[in-house]
């Protein structure tokens, strides 16, 4: 196989990452949501920890992103 | 990704545009201008566009505390309220998660959220440069973190604090593979932490520019379905923006915690 393309086709594969990334959000909206319409009143205040708990979910499938992007720009 | 925007102006031949494809390259705004060429003793110091927007935010977020707090009126006005506003988000951040103990270090907790804050708006600027977009700008600034949190761990416990990286209530027999795991998981830290900040950075303005791409290239008629696009994730773009300085200076408190408290 050329090297071009199995960088093209590791940088794909890589970016698979994000599939977790989208897991993990939906987790968080979803079980943010259902504890929200049993206790309403409890909501807000774990509105900060439904924030942080997105993005730190979010980043991990980032991860992901940047080894497709050093796969593709630097070797 | 000084690497990446170097190979994009070599694919791109410096015009920003993407061999074949007749679509701009997402990577070129990343890349990095001499603006004020330096040489300090063999070393490559020139004043980039990057240090031109670190001034820009730093003086952003001086003059906007200076100004905002002129009066000092015991009923603030609007932009009095802003500027406490943000000083209370910051200090509540500290109490919860560090305790009374960690006002001590508030200041640089304020200054660090607002500098990753005022950067990461400062890049959702049109033609603006994104600083947090560079790896080795959010390195510096977690390894600087990493490196004080631990001095003050030292500091505080002496040579106790490496019972940080010992577990309470585990059998013996197991402890030898949890230590190796707690320093491991203790010593990239400050790569996570830098990490998350510039791949939400890059990727998002990565994603905002090939989206951009489509508006223009699907013209008039086709655009305005992708131009919708483009203002919802100019929206969630804001969100994180807003939410990565957030987290990383609650981590900076978690971590400055670990230190002070030990657990």
């Amino acid at each position: 196989m050329e090297a071009e393309a199995a960088k093209l086709i590791g940088a794909g594969l890589a970016s698979i990452a994000l599939v977790g990334a989208g897991v993990g959000i939906g987790t968080i909206f979803g079980n943010y949501l259902q504890g929200a319409l049993r206790n309403p009143s409890a909501a807000p205040s774990q509105f900060a920890n439904l924030l942080l708990g997105f993005a730190l979910a979010e980043a991990t499938g980032l991860f992901g992103l940047v080894v497709a992007l050093i796969i593709l720009f630097v070797f | 990704m000084i690497g990446a925007a170097y190979a994009a102006e070599e694919a791109g031949h410096g015009d920003g545009h993407g061999g074949g494809t007749g679509l701009p390259d997402p990577m070129h705004q990343f890349e990095i201008k001499r603006l004020i060429n330096l040489d300090v003793f063999g070393f490559d110091a020139s004043f980039t566009n990057s240090g031109l927007f670190m001034v820009i935010a730093a003086a952003l977020i001086t003059l906007f505390t200076l100004f905002a707090m002129r009066k000092g009126a015991l009923v603030p006005g609007r932009l009095q309220s802003v500027a406490e506003i943000s000083y209370e988000f910051v200090a509540n951040m500290v109490r919860d998660n560090v305790g009374t103990a960690g006002m001590k270090y508030f200041p640089f907790i304020f200054t660090l959220f607002m500098f990753v804050l005022a950067l990461n708006m400062l890049g959702m600027v049109p033609y603006s440069f994104t600083v947090t977009s560079h790896i080795i700008v959010t390195f510096a600034l977690a390894a600087f973190i990493f490196i004080g949190v631990t001095i003050i761990g030292f500091w505080k416990h002496g040579i106790g604090f490496l019972k940080f990286f010992v577990p309470s209530g585990v059998p013996f027999v197991m402890l030898p593979l949890l230590v190796v795991i707690e320093v491991i998981s203790y010593l990239t830290r400050p790569v996570s932490l830098s990490v998350r900040l510039f791949a939400n950075m890059m990727a998002g303005h990565t994603m905002l520019k090939v989206f951009g791409s489509f508006v223009v290239a699907l013209g008039l008629l086709g655009g305005w379905a992708a131009l919708a696009f483009m203002v919802a994730f100019t929206g969630l773009e804001l969100l994180v923006a807003f939410l990565q300085a957030y987290v990383f200076a609650i981590l900076t408190c978690i971590y400055l915690n670990d230190a002070l408290h030990m657990h």
